[in-house]
């Protein structure tokens, strides 16, 4: 070795054994692949076979359809549109800023969007859930979309279906509306039913119905690629669609309430009195439900917040009036009831009334008074307070309290409104217990005219009417008349107002058409073109409720303190079919603006052949 | 060099009947190994790249080039390579600083030389054949085994390049250089002490490498490899995704174009570097043991050509471009299967990609030189 001399034989030979032990290495290792392989694919197949079709199979829910709205003839008043919305699901985002900015330059993205979207991301949501930027894109829209889609990662264009108002502002406050669920809501609705559903019903009808109209979530067993693309269906288990609901509103006869208002602010409700269905039920000023639907923006929440005449209340449920004279036809039954009085007993009405021991003057409307022979008929043509008082002093707030009550004053007696507030019938417990006074006889003076504590909703002053028109014979309101084609189940009823001698029925229905009919009636002018027989009374009652601390501009401060107009009417008067009860704020004339209102409604409504028959639930 | 070339074709027998596939330089056990190995790439491919006949066609196209290097190379006589290894090797550590300079690239490595902006090529990919030649042209003229100073000689003409195409950098292709330079010292009888010190240098290495030359990406990969699970969404994902792929393959295999992994996409870079995972999970461990025995027999009979051949150089270059071959095998599929880290080397001959094509197919061109051009 020691002479550095290359030999070629050593040098193969070296070769050669190591090309075997290369090759034995070799062998080794593949030996290892193969183990790991047998690894892999034998001992732990279980465990990536389920892996794997973890990611393969996924179960989707399916939101049902949710339910129609129709009114009673049929005509669609809440639907589904197709509409394809912009979604993104953040968590696929690389770069949002990106993303968005592309997006805008491609098909425009308003402020609002913008900012609808940011303030999504910012709330609660599930992972991975996608978020909607834009909503009903057109097909010029999705197509820049789909062109553009590998620089727009995480960024879908999905179809759903979208509830939509077709009638707009005049049904607002009555069917309500559906929007984002919320966090909230989240929390107290049932995970599994609402899986697959975005939206549901906030307000009116939409959420009082909202069990029955959303119907109950489908399922999806699909395959899905890496990027959650469905690429086929392996099973499903379809939804079932929300229940359809017919209700027993108008909307002619909606609209033509709605339109009577012409902007001002009160309500008007109508009430078949045979079945308690309600006809018809405006809230003015009103909004449309629309905006809702999608996320209202901020601007446009806040300007329908702040607006002076709060759109967004529903005075036909929520708004509580002191009824006023509008009482004196439930009231002055009561005194006959009470034995208190009889149709022929007059009385002299000076225009003031005194109690004893009291030095205030209870004053008439009328300052010269009613004349030196009132009786209750006259009482109620020509609104005489004086009676009223009189009359109020004998029966007591012990008999006055549990007689109206039974006409639903009060309480909440509407079968399937929502939200409804139940007014106030005042007694001496309540007075006690609310204001710390024992019950004066003043409070029942005041209670006598409407006014003082008791508090009505339009829905309650309609429902009154409405039974009173039936002798009594009560039927709750109702929204709904149809769920799916069958009636909606019988409901239990309040006990039917009983009086001694049902010809005082009569006799009140007379004073109450002689209210249109006579010369004095305080609602004379609403006898002009009059074809039917129609039983009502007018009342005003004293706005009280401005805080000294709110500040209105003057003009409209003196507009506001203005008294409300009511009226109640029922119509025809021998077999009424329509009962309506109307307030219009700060409208001063209950006969020359609350009961033209009214008759615009009865007029259209008996002037229809089909008054009587029934609509088909289909 | 023509005249050289006929002369050695018509006076080259002296014993025998020289076989047509001889006067071709083609080794037909070899040939039609290939083309086995090609023809299961293709298939393969069909199913991995979603159905996408077009790229079935183009790896159709670099396999057509490949065996045509390889044809043509296995023409030239090995003395060829044994006179150009060291000016290759100049060039290419000339060509390898300049990508370092001006290279052209993409996700932070620059692999690229744009030549006047003409084409691009990878100078680290001709590397890989060119430091295991330069090894065997600078041993073959060394007293073999080669000693202590021989030794550091060859570690020199290794590593530069090595470095610097880590520097790159790109981890995967340094470590393949290195290796195919490693294996000429091997098969030149590299002292066994040396061996095992060498092993300890690299465990002493091994640190410093992690704190001083190694890249957050680099680091990363390891650490993922360490604990996939640890970011399941972000750089584990894919090997997640590749034993999911694999194990639910079972023994049968989902059957071709079956896999809910590969083809519902959840598998990455499916048609290239995970290519296997595919093939594991379609064909189940039926497939991939009858594969691994394929690449054995390749292998085994690329060191019976290299053992066969004319001198020390022709043996040693053939020797070591085949285990060369093997460490492709196993580096893929070990890091595909979740045993070693992920360092980017496509599956020899299966994975879509012309570069790795043509690369390996002059390497088999190489060898069937050595191997056709020995004197029997």
């Amino acid at each position: 070795m020691s002479f550095a001399l290359k030999d070629g034989r050593i040098e193969k030979d070296i070769f050669a054994r190591r090309a075997v032990l290369a090759s034995v290495f070799v062998f080794i290792l593949v030996c290892v692949l193969a183990a790991r392989m047998i690894y892999l694919q034998v001992v732990q197949y279980d465990v990536h076979a389920s892996k794997s079709e973890n990611n393969r199979v996924q179960l989707k829910p399916v939101p049902p359809t949710r339910g129609l709205i129709f009114d009673r003839n049929g005509v669609l008043l809440a639907e589904n549109l197709p509409s394809h919305s912009l979604t993104i699901v953040p968590e696929r985002v690389d770069d949002m800023g990106y993303t968005l900015a592309l997006i805008d330059t491609l098909i425009g993205l308003t402020q609002e969007e913008r900012a609808r979207f940011e303030q999504r991301v910012t709330q609660w949501r599930k992972p991975y859930e996608s978020l909607a930027l834009k909503y009903r894109l057109t097909e010029e829209e999705i197509a820049k979309i789909m062109v553009n889609s590998q620089f727009l990662k995480g960024v879908q264009v999905e179809a759903e279906l979208v509830r939509h108002y077709p009638q707009g502002e005049i049904l607002a406050h009555v069917l309500g509306y559906v929007g984002q669920i919320n966090e909230r809501e989240k929390q107290r609705l049932d995970a599994r039913r609402y899986k697959a559903t975005r939206r549901i019903g906030k307000i009116g009808i939409e959420r009082y119905y909202e069990d029955l109209l959303h119907g109950d979530v489908g399922y999806q067993k699909v395959e899905t690629n890496a990027q959650g693309r469905v690429l086929k269906v392996l099973e499903k288990q379809n939804p079932v669609p929300g229940r359809n609901l017919m209700l027993n509103l108008d909307v002619e006869l909606q609209k033509i309430g709605f339109e009577a208002f012409n902007g001002r602010r009160g309500s008007l409700v109508a009430i078949d009195p045979k079945t308690g269905g309600i006809l018809a039920m405006v809230s003015s000023p009103s909004f449309d439900p629309n905006w809702f639907v999608l996320g209202i923006s901020h601007e446009r929440y806040n300007g329908l917040r702040d607006s002076l005449d709060v759109p967004l209340f529903d005075r036909a449920t929520r708004g509580q009036y002191p009824p006023g004279s509008t009482m004196k036809p439930f009231i002055g039954l009561a005194f006959l009831e009470a034995g208190v009085t009889n149709w022929s007993e007059t009385i002299k009405d000076p225009g003031w009334y005194m109690l004893e021991n009291d030095e205030r003057v209870y004053r008439d409307w009328k300052r010269t008074g009613h004349g030196d022979a009132i009786d209750l008929e006259h009482a109620i043509i020509q609104s005489c307070d004086t009676y009223f008082y009189e009359m109020s002093v004998r029966t007591g707030i012990d008999f006055l309290e549990p007689f109206l009550s039974q006409f639903g004053f009060g309480q909440n007696m509407a079968l399937d409104v929502g939200n409804a507030l139940p007014g106030l019938l005042p007694n001496r417990q309540w007075k006690r217990q609310n204001r710390g006074r024992s019950w004066y006889a003043g409070d029942t003076l005041n209670m006598g005219l409407g006014q003082g504590f008791m508090l009505v909703t339009p829905l309650q002053l309609a429902t009154a009417t409405s039974v009173y028109a039936a002798r009594g014979k009560w039927q709750r309101a109702k929204l709904v008349q149809y769920i799916d084609g069958e009636k909606l189940a019988e409901e239990t009823r309040p006990a039917d107002v009983e009086i001694k001698n049902p010809k005082d029925w009569d006799r009140m229905n007379h004073a109450m058409e002689e209210v249109i009919t006579h010369y004095l009636g305080t609602a004379k002018s609403l006898r002009r073109g009059l074809k039917y027989t129609l039983a009502a009374k007018t009342g005003t009652a004293q706005v009280v409720g401005i805080k000294q601390n709110e500040t209105y501009d003057s003009e409209a401060l003196a507009e506001r303190q203005r008294d409300h107009a009511l009226f109640m009417a029922f119509a025809p008067v021998d077999d009424p079919k329509i009962a309506v009860a109307v307030v219009v704020e700060n409208g001063e004339s209950a006969g020359g603006v609350a009961g033209p209102i009214a008759r615009k409604v009865m007029d259209h409504y008996l002037s229809k052949s089909n008054v009587s028959e029934v609509a088909d639930g289909r | 060099m023509a005249g050289d070339f006929s002369r050695q074709l018509g006076t080259g027998d002296m014993g025998r009947r020289k076989s047509w596939w001889n006067r071709l330089h083609i080794d037909p056990t070899m040939f039609f190994l290939l083309v086995l190995l090609a023809s299961i790439g293709l298939f393969v491919l069909y199913s991995a790249s979603g159905q996408n006949w077009n790229m079935v066609y183009r790896q159709a196209t670099y396999f057509g080039l490949g065996f045509f290097i390889m044809f043509v190379i296995a023409q030239f006589h090995p003395r060829w390579f044994q006179m150009a290894a060291p000016w290759m090797y100049g060039a290419g550590v000339v060509a390898l600083l300049l990508v370092l300079l001006i290279g052209v690239g993409a996700k932070g490595a620059q692999r690229w030389l744009s030549v006047f902006g003409l084409f691009r090529f990878q100078p680290s990919e001709i590397m890989k054949l060119v430091v295991p030649m330069t090894m065997a042209w600078f041993l073959a003229s060394k007293l073999l085994p080669p000693r202590f100073k021989v030794i550091v000689a060859s570690m020199a003409i290794i590593f530069l390049p090595t470095l610097m195409v880590m520097k790159q950098p790109d981890l995967g292709t340094s470590l393949l250089i290195a290796a195919s330079g490693l294996f000429v010292l091997l098969f030149a009888g590299l002292n066994w002490r040396w061996i095992a010190l060498a092993l300890a240098t690299v465990l002493a290495v091994a640190p410093i490498m992690w704190y001083g030359v190694m890249h957050d990406y680099q680091k990363q990969r390891v650490l993922t490899f360490l604990d996939p699970e640890s970011d399941p969404l972000g750089s584990g994902w894919n090997i997640i995704q590749s034993k999911t792929a694999i194990g639910s393959g079972g023994v049968e295999g989902k059957g071709y174009m079956q896999g809910t992994q590969s083809q519902l996409e959840f598998l990455p870079e499916r048609h290239t570097d995970f290519i296997i995972a595919v093939f594991a999970e379609e064909q189940g461990l039926i497939g991939v043991i009858m594969l691994l025995l394929l690449y054995l027999v390749i292998i085994w009979r690329g060191i019976y050509m290299a053992s066969r051949a004319r001198d020390t150089f022709d043996r040693l270059v053939g020797g070591a471009l085949v285990v060369t071959f093997f460490i492709y095998v196993f580096v893929n599929i070990g890091m595909v299967s979740g045993i070693l880290p992920v360092v980017g080397v496509p599956l020899p001959l299966i994975s879509y990609g012309g570069t790795s094509i043509v690369t390996l197919m002059a390497a088999f061109g190489v060898l069937m030189s050595v191997y056709t051009h020995r004197q029997v």
